[in-house]
């Protein structure tokens, strides 16, 4: 697995490529922990790369999720196809974190 | 794999997980499973050895049996611990349609995998937890 984050004005992108299991999950959130924190952040998860997820992966979305909301911002998925789509809509995940084709249409938050 | 039937004796550690899904993938794909499948397959593993590993045994790390059969079109792998009795479909399904507030962390790696074998089933045996699946 590989992290990238790129912090802009007022958004932050997390591109994963890989895969994200019970093996990567520690290294995801501790690498995420380096992301900017600000008012209201929203953090863009680019997940075009990423091959293959599993449910250790699911609570480090999730987790972030949650303590980004407690301070008015949100978590948002682009780029999902395959086995990392079918797992986020089958957990429903989809029903609470907006998604989106690709980065661009996701910082113009457009569907 | 010999013949249609093969197994493997790990250590119950997380940083194994890797082989097993290889050990596996390797016969799935040997078997001919569509690709599709063979990821379905190292979720299911991934989530049940995730499982065994963190919660199976008192004094970790213990071992992990996997046993894989290719029967009649039907690709069945056995993980097999001597950890403590522990029927991992006894536990209560995630709530998959709450907001994110309400949504809770756990149980999502055993719904996930028996959202994606075709048939899931626990016993107990003697000392040993056998989960077996079906994709």
């Amino acid at each position: 697995m590989k992290i990238n984050i790129a912090n802009e004005q007022d958004y932050s992108v997390i591109t994963v490529t890989g895969r994200l299991d019970t093996v990567t999950a520690p290294d995801f959130e501790k690498e995420c922990a380096a992301c900017k924190e600000t008012e209201a952040q929203r953090i863009i998860l680019d997940f075009a790369a990423l091959d293959y997820i599993s449910s250790a992966g699911l609570r480090c979305i999730l987790a972030m999720a949650k303590k980004i909301k407690k301070t008015g911002g949100s978590v948002m998925l682009c780029g999902i196809s395959g086995l990392v789509e079918e797992v986020i809509k089958v957990s429903g995940f989809d029903s609470f974190l907006p998604i989106f084709e690709n980065v661009e249409q996701a910082v113009r938050g457009e569907a | 794999m010999a013949g249609k039937q093969d197994q493997r004796i790990f250590p119950a550690r997380i940083d194994v997980i890797p082989e097993v899904m290889d050990y596996v993938s390797h016969a799935a794909e040997k078997a001919a499973l569509h690709p599709k499948r063979v990821m379905h397959i190292q979720l299911a593993i991934d989530e049940a050895m995730a499982n065994i590993c963190n919660y199976a045994y008192q004094t970790p790390p213990g071992e992990v049996l996997v046993r894989i059969q290719d029967k009649e079109g039907h690709f069945m792998v056995e993980m097999i611990d001597e950890g403590i009795p522990f029927d991992p479909l006894n536990m209560e399904e995630p709530d998959t349609q709450v907001g994110l507030e309400e949504r809770e962390v756990g149980g999502l790696g055993i719904f996930l995998l028996r959202q994606v074998m075709q048939e899931v089933r626990y016993r107990r045996e003697g000392k040993q937890n056998i989960l077996t699946f079906v994709v």
